[in-house]
Formats: C-alpha cells, structure tokens, sequence
C-alpha cells in the first residue's frame, strides 16, 4: 500500500504524491467563455445572494445556465448574473483602515445609550 | 482603540501567516481573496478538483442506464440524479476557481491523467440494480465524506458542499427505494439485487481511502481545517449506517467478518484488499480507459458548441454596439 493516497474528497480515494501536480497552469488564450458570478433571490422578501458562478457566452446564456445550475428545486425566484470581471471589490490588504471608521463609532449602536428600565416600548 | 496610522510597515510574510493561523484557529472560514499559505491553497485546489472530476466521471456508470430505466418514473429520476451530478461537479469546480484554477485546464489535467477521481467510477454497472446500489452504498458513503466537509475551512468550499449534501439525500433515498421494489419481485430481481451489493460493498468502503496509519496527508489537512474526521473514522461510522439498512433491505453484506462489536458498540468489518485499491486507482480498474475516453469525446466532440456560441456572442455584441452608435 503506497502512502501517497488520500481519501479527500467527497467520493472517495485519490493519489497525492508528489507526481500529481496541483499548480493552475497560466493560459495564454482563454478558450472558456467569460465567468458569470451568480445571485438568486430565494423568495419574495428576500434579497439576491451570491450562490456560486458560470461560465457563459453572453449574459443571455448565462441566466438559462443559471436556472439549471442553481435553482433545480424551486430555489430562487429571481436570477442576477453579472461577468466576475465587471465587479469591484474591496481590497482584503487594506481590510483594517477601509472598516476601520465604523469600528470605533459604538455610539452607532442603540446598546450606546443607557435608558431607564422604567421607560416603556424603546 | 487607536486610529490606525498611516505609516503602517509593510505586512511581512510571518504577520499574514499569524493571521490566517488566528482564522483556523478561531474556526472561521478563510474566504478567497484571504492570504492563504501556498501549501493550504494546492492542497484545496488539488482536493476540489478531483472531487469536481468524480462527479464528473460520476455521471457516466449511471448515465448508462438512462435508455434502458424500466419505466418513465425510474427515468425520470435517474435523469434528475444524473443532472444533479453535473450540477455537482459546476459547484466545485465554481470553488475551484476562487483559488486562481482555470476550469477548463482542469478538465484538460483530468483528461491527460494528470488529475485524479475517485476509483470508485472505475467499476461497470452490470445490472439495473448496480443504479439502486450506487444510491444507496456509494451516494451514503458520498454523504459520510461530505457532511463533514460541510464546515470546510475554506469557504466557497464548505458552501459547495452544503449545496450538494441537500441534494445527495434524494440520491440516496431513490436509489434505496428501488433496491425495495426490486426486494419484493422475483427471485431473479432479488438475486440482482444481492449480486449488486456483492459486488459494491467492498469498493464502497474503499471510498474512505487507506487506513489512518498509512494516510499521512490527512494530519496536515485535519490541522488546516479542511478534513474533520480521519479516513477509518469514516469508514465506521459508514458501516454503522449501513449494516442495519441491509438487514432491513433483506440482503446480506459480502464480509463474513462482519460482527456486532458488543463492547464498543460499533459493527466490526473484515480486512480489506487494498491491492485491489491500488491496482483500480492507478489506472487498472475495469472501466478507467472507457471513462476519460468518453470525457474526452465530450470535450472534443462539443468543442464546436462551444465555439458557434463564442461566435454568436460576439457577432449579437457587435450588433448592439453598431445599434447603441
């Protein structure tokens, strides 16, 4: 029996040594069609959550993918797609300055104030 | 609490390190655009990959069965199952991506052998049975691999997985279901029956992969939070589950070994053939070959939807630009 076996995953056993690479190749051309990132409203009422993402020829495409992917069992009632690319995010390196000015503003909170017990319905 | 300044040195390797430890350790979730050591980020790669290609490969022993289900009914749901296969394997390689893989080389790693799945789609599906049987033996124990994993460290993982427990139920208990109809035919469909389990027993507990002794990724993937239990935790905890439903199936396991363990509460299984393991996992299994080379066709075969449909989208895109000048 050889070492160099895992049973990561959910099916199951697979090898690991060292011959297995793991490294994502760069590609020069990209051959896949652009990547979708997908948000479903659950029900009425609810807001769209980001539920995972696709890749699609154009944002048409990309919707009917969408549905057979993500909602199979009445899930959503609502799709958004929008291209990964087209998104701007906060950047994880600068995490701590960009949330700090809300970190110390706690007279934002209602727990801030100190009413007496005996004030009714606040 | 102090304003943060300005002049804040640079964040060395050891403080990112620091953090992402404080993360693991306080049992929240590392989510993608996190600093994350280079060790955690191929083993997470590697793992999702191989676990999105044997949902993948998954599709093909069942998908066999798909023009000869015995009824409408059994054909729906083996259609639903296999959907929800594919569906499966997207998730994953969707989390795959976060960590910077490219989806369409991991097929090409998968198609080249490069990247491994699970051994267990290297065995044929003889008989209708063998479609119950992988319901309920190889989707349970699908399921015993995967609820842990459920609270992954790795985020978009353990969000994946979520998704996919919530639907390996109904695997499950489809395929359970018509290992019972198929109990209460004839003798011949419950001789099927029995003949599948002889044959899926075994390769269903090496789903759980070699013995804890002999595993040594496993310590630095239970540190890392991505494992939660060890390979023969697993694996007993399997054979707790699955010993009473085949008594209530009315089959009988194929391990004359197998006993009630009155001390420690647990059914004790036989020894396992781990040559047989090792001989299926690198590549000698009945059906290896037929399985990447029916991956491969998809591949290929296809590359020209793939392509018309590029095409189109930039053509529609042109058109609109032209309309909107």
């Amino acid at each position: 029996m050889s070492t160099d076996v895992t049973a990561e995953g959910g099916h199951g056993a697979v090898p690991t040594g060292p011959e297995v690479p793991v490294e994502p190749r760069p590609r020069a051309v990209r051959r896949d069609w652009p990547l979708y990132e997908v948000f479903v409203r659950g029900k009425r009422g609810l807001n769209h959550v980001h539920v995972g993402s696709l890749h699609a020829p154009d944002d048409e495409m990309a919707v009917h993918a969408a549905r057979d992917l993500y909602t199979r069992r009445n899930e959503g009632v609502s799709i958004w797609v929008v291209k990964a690319a087209d998104i701007t995010a906060s950047s994880p390196d600068e995490k701590d300055p960009m949330f700090a000015p809300s970190g110390d503003k706690v007279y934002r909170h209602p727990t801030f104030y100190e009413i007496p017990e005996n004030v009714p319905h606040m | 609490m102090s304003a943060p300044t300005l002049d804040r040195p640079a964040v060395d390797e050891t403080a990112l390190q620091a953090q992402f430890d404080a993360t693991i350790a306080a049992d929240h979730r590392v989510e993608p655009r996190d600093w994350m050591p280079e060790g955690y980020r191929k083993t997470l790669v590697r793992q999702i990959a191989q676990h999105a290609h044997s949902e993948i490969i998954g599709m093909q022993p069942e998908g066999d069965w798909l023009l000869a289900a015995p009824s409408l009914r059994r054909k729906a749901v083996l259609l639903a199952k296999v959907q929800d296969e594919a569906g499966h394997g997207l998730y994953l390689y969707s989390a795959a991506e976060t960590l910077g893989a490219d989806r369409a080389d991991l097929t090409d790693r998968l198609i080249e052998g490069r990247q491994k799945y699970s051994s267990i789609f290297n065995y044929p599906t003889l008989t209708y049975a063998d479609v119950g049987v992988i319901g309920w033996l190889v989707d349970g124990a699908a399921i015993c691999n995967q609820v842990p994993l459920c609270r992954s460290s790795y985020g978009p993982y353990a969000r994946a997985m979520i998704r996919v427990c919530k639907e390996e139920s109904f695997h499950q208990r489809q395929g359970y279901e018509l290992l019972m109809t198929m109990m209460r035919g004839t003798p011949e469909q419950r001789a099927m029956v029995q003949d599948a389990v002889d044959r899926w027993w075994w390769p269903s507990l090496m789903m759980f992969g070699p013995p804890d002794d002999d595993s040594p990724n496993s310590a630095q993937s239970m540190a890392w939070g991505i494992k939660r239990h060890s390979n023969d935790e697993l694996r007993q905890r399997y054979v707790d589950m699955s010993v009473p439903q085949a008594q209530v199936l009315g089959v009988t396991l194929p391990d004359p070994d197998l006993r009630w363990d009155e001390e420690s509460g647990h059914w004790r299984s036989g020894p396992i053939d781990w040559a047989e393991f090792k001989r299926v996992i690198s590549g000698e299994g009945p059906c290896n070959a037929e399985r990447i080379a029916r991956r491969r066709a998809a591949r290929d075969d296809n590359a020209w939807v793939t392509e018309a449909a590029t095409a189109y989208a930039a053509k529609h895109a042109e058109g609109h630009a032209g309309a909107v000048a």
